[in-house]
């Protein structure tokens, strides 16, 4: 391909991206496992990892089984020049995406980090590689980006341990799993991480994906890719609704949930209904002693991308008010395809104040970077 | 109107493509089997740049299952969101009405012709051996 | 609160079977004998509790035994409690749970010879779904295709839940059928439990249970969709039944946004998933997962973008509101009126037909 530049193309089309933003969904990957990767991990998972490498609960070695609309679903511009994966270089991502977007708070949400791994004592050491690669290669060189822990939360010790290790680190915000875990959220196995988040003050993201094993629809496994993707939102309800109905915001009442990249509009019908059935089946529910709605209102926030595209600005208005603007943070999926432009946005008019907290504000109250 | 000169035409060898700017805007050139043809390069849905996208064919059906293939490198795909656009029309695949980015129709002028008359050349030095792409605005 | 207009249509009632004694009758020998002989229970899904809060509504469960067994007082509560002039009944005994198919398949015919001597026979308000046996699509259809000339059957009933997604090919020889006779198909709240009832795993709570039909009804319409089961039966219009209908639109948003980029791997889908939705997707009103101000369900009435898409039901005898209060505040008189009746005849052009 064959691409000149005669002329530089103005992308900014909206005054208010001079503002600064917070990206609260980038996701950084190295440029080779075993320069970056392996300097963390010990000798025996080096080599665990060249015989037998990341084996998720999904069929194949590398690459998914619903192969994407894109190749590694980034963006061809992404690419890094002289060579490298999207979103493998530092200094890439701070001109090609960070100084271009005046980002001032960009959050890393490594994806391929072994998180789900059929071998949990595996996945707690690429865990905790990943997380030192994060302060080495990232949080370290741009002050800019901070890091998530990535936890293997299919062992509740073990993530403890890594909670334990990080809390306290400004190198990150948040400690971060993904939403298809093996068995829902809320279920007691993972309440020792949540007593662990709440301790160490530390909010949790969760991340669309994850391979827990369990079909991606409550009917089976769907064809097509765009099914796959559209799943996210349901399986992000569902997570959602364990975390409520298992009495985990009681339990756990400093815990904070950011649900990432599943998108947002799902949730003021969730709460109505969960509200409805919580009120008829409280003989059922005695640990859930407030309307779902109010922990949902209380304890949840959302990225939003991918961005929800009503035909009528009107309705995503009503949306966005029904969930509280206070709870959602600008996220660009950075460097995937499915980006959202900041400058773009199909943003609904609101006052400068809420804008500008749409973008900056709410992430950094919500971790605690004011 | 005027003939902008917006690129010699050996800069765009077949299947591939350009950017440069036409009177103030991005334009995309695509080189389809030696025509010429323009798409702002700006996708009407966020503004991503069609100049970087995939080129694919165009993909019909006429049901579930059947697949029909043609026009081979035609379509572009915006890197983004991957919104389809007929690289010849400028028209969106999934609702050619009402989403389209605007497509220019280039011409080849030969050098020695466009030296006799008036033309707009930002950025292209003009010989009058050469060939080159040209769109009137 | 909007009065539901006399004349009403309910479109989603639940006679119950009230135990297996009561079906053998409409068994073959063979099946009679193996049903008695190996002691077959009670095809009682776990989606409903006989005793939990929302599978009997306190004033319509009767000292002893099931709700929704007896026909004088589903005359009473149900159709006079109403003033409906039609009822769309939908039998929730599990056939579809059990996995040896030609047991489904038998217990399916037995349920709708019942239901039609015992119910529709009985009370000539009365309409209802023929139930199948998905876990063989050829048995389906061939039970559409016995009962179809009984105009007092106007749908063809299935559960949300099933070994597949619904939209998928393996379905096909149902929807063929239920197009050739111009019956619907209603995809009803429940599951045949092949799967966790969530996309991530099995929860704790039968409240869960409940509340993760929606999710199940989201995914399912997109199955419907990609896998071009409107392009394919052009004619077919899907209920959803005991569905909620609060989170319809932001599905499609999110389904039409990702089609408009992914579009080439599903080239039989020619229109935003709204537009197929608008044309081709009904739900009923009961339950009602609606905000809790009326000024908040008008605005969210205005997302659907079209007032024909609900349809009304009491959902009898399951707990859904009180009293008479069956349609949410905020719904204005023009509305209720397309959602109790213009919505429901349109939807099931038998209904039109008198039955004599």
């Amino acid at each position: 391909m064959n691409v000149k530049t005669e002329t530089r193309t103005p992308t900014s089309a909206d005054p208010s991206v001079k503002l600064a933003i917070a990206d609260c969904d980038i996701h950084p990957s190295p440029k080779s496992v075993e320069k970056e990767i392996y300097p963390y991990l010990e000798e025996r998972w080096r080599k665990h990892n060249d015989i037998y490498g990341l084996i998720l609960r999904q069929p194949y070695q590398s690459g998914p089984a619903y192969p994407k609309g894109q190749p590694d679903a980034a963006r061809r511009d992404a690419y890094v020049p002289g060579g490298g994966r999207p979103g493998s270089d530092v200094k890439y991502m701070g001109t090609h995406h960070l100084d271009e977007h005046n980002v001032q708070l960009g959050v890393l949400n490594p994806l391929r980090s072994g998180q789900g791994l059929q071998n949990v004592d595996f996945a707690a050491a690429y865990c905790r590689a990943v997380n030192d690669w994060q302060i080495s290669h990232w949080t370290s060189q741009d002050a800019r980006l901070k890091g998530s822990v990535c936890l293997p939360y299919e062992d509740a010790a073990l993530s403890v341990e890594e909670i334990e290790r990080r809390a306290g680190d400004p190198n990150f915000v948040q400690a971060f799993m993904l939403i298809r875990t093996s068995e829902p959220m809320g279920q007691r196995r993972y309440w020792p991480i949540y007593d662990a988040l709440a301790a160490a003050n530390m909010p949790l993201a969760v991340h669309a994906f994850g391979f827990g094993g369990t079909p991606s629809t409550s009917s089976g496994w769907p064809s097509y890719y765009i099914e796959d993707m559209v799943a996210h939102a349901q399986s992000a309800q569902s997570m959602v609704m364990s975390l409520v109905m298992e009495g985990v915001f009681e339990r756990a009442p400093g815990l904070k949930v950011v649900v990432v990249e599943a998108g947002f509009a799902w949730l003021p019908p969730l709460a109505w209904r969960l509200d409805r059935i919580w009120e008829k089946n409280r003989a059922e529910l005695p640990h859930v002693k407030r309307p779902p709605s109010e922990y949902i209102r209380d304890h949840i926030w959302l990225t939003t991308q991918p961005f929800e595209e009503p035909d009528r600005r009107s309705h995503l208005k009503d949306t966005m008010e029904w969930i509280g603007w206070d709870k959602l943070l600008f996220a660009t999926d950075y460097p995937h395809w499915d980006f959202d432009d900041p400058a773009r946005l199909p943003l609904p008019k609101v006052d400068k104040a809420t804008r500008e907290n749409f973008f900056l504000g709410n992430a950094l109250d919500l971790y605690g970077l004011r | 109107m005027t003939k902008h000169v917006v690129a010699a035409a050996a800069d765009v060898p077949p299947g591939e493509r350009l950017k440069v700017d036409v009177a103030g805007t991005p334009v995309a050139i695509f080189n389809l089997d030696g025509e010429f043809f323009g798409l702002m390069d700006r996708c009407p849905h966020m503004g991503g740049s069609l100049c970087e996208g995939r080129l694919i064919g165009l993909v019909e059906s006429e049901g579930p299952g059947r697949y029909k293939y043609s026009r081979g490198g035609e379509i572009v795909r915006c890197p983004w969101h991957g919104w389809e656009f007929d690289i010849r029309t400028g028209k969106s695949r999934f609702d050619p009405s009402r989403w389209k980015t605007r497509a220019y129709a280039f011409d080849v002028a030969k050098g020695e012709e466009l030296v006799e008359q008036a033309y707009e050349a930002e950025t292209v030095d003009v010989s009058v051996e050469d060939e080159y792409i040209v769109v009137d605005i | 609160m909007p009065a539901v207009a006399p004349g009403a249509i309910d479109c989603d009632l639940h006679p119950a079977v009230p135990n297996v004694k009561a079906l053998l009758p409409y068994f073959d020998d063979h099946w009679r004998d193996m049903i008695v002989q190996r002691g077959v229970h009670e095809l009682d899904s776990i989606s409903y509790p006989n005793n939990a809060p929302m599978t009997a509504r306190p004033d319509w469960k009767p000292e002893t035994g099931k709700a929704g067994v007896d026909l004088d007082r589903l005359r009473a509560e149900a159709l006079d409690g109403f003033q409906t002039s039609l009822a769309i009944c939908n039998c929730l005994y599990g056939v579809q749970l059990l996995y040896t198919e030609d047991m489904a398949y038998a217990y399916a015919r037995a349920v709708n010879d019942w239901m039609a001597a015992e119910w529709l026979d009985k009370e000539p308000r009365l309409r209802a779904s023929i139930v199948i046996p998905p876990q063989n699509p050829e048995y389906a259809a061939a039970e559409i295709d016995r009962l179809a000339g009984d105009k007092r059957f106007v749908q063809v009933l299935m559960l949300v839940m099933d070994e597949m997604p619904l939209g998928r090919r393996r379905y096909w020889p149902i929807y063929k059928a239920a197009e050739r006779h111009g019956l619907p198909i209603g995809i009803h709240a429940g599951s045949a439990y092949r799967h966790p009832t969530t996309p991530v795993g099995w929860p704790s709570y039968h409240a869960e249970d409940s509340a993760a039909q929606a999710q199940a009804f989201q995914t399912t319409l997109s199955s419907l969709m990609t896998e071009g089961v409107f392009a394919e039966f052009p004619e077919l219009k899907v209920v959803l039944l005991e569905s909620g209908f609060a989170w319809l639109p932001s599905h499609m948003w999110r389904l039409g946004k990702f089609w408009r980029g992914l579009r080439m791997e599903i080239p039989w889908v020619d229109r935003h998933p709204m537009e197929i939705a608008k044309e081709h997707v009904r739900l009923t009103i009961n339950p009602r997962d609606v905000p809790p101000s009326a000024e908040a369900v008008e605005r969210l009435m205005n997302h659907f973008e079209s007032d024909e898409m609900l349809l009304f039901s009491t959902d009898y005898p399951h707990w859904q509101f009180d009293g008479d209060d069956a349609l949410p505040d905020g719904i204005s008189p023009a509305l209720a009126q397309k959602i109790c009746q213009d919505n429901p005849l349109a939807t099931y052009p038998r209904l039109k037909e008198t039955v004599s």
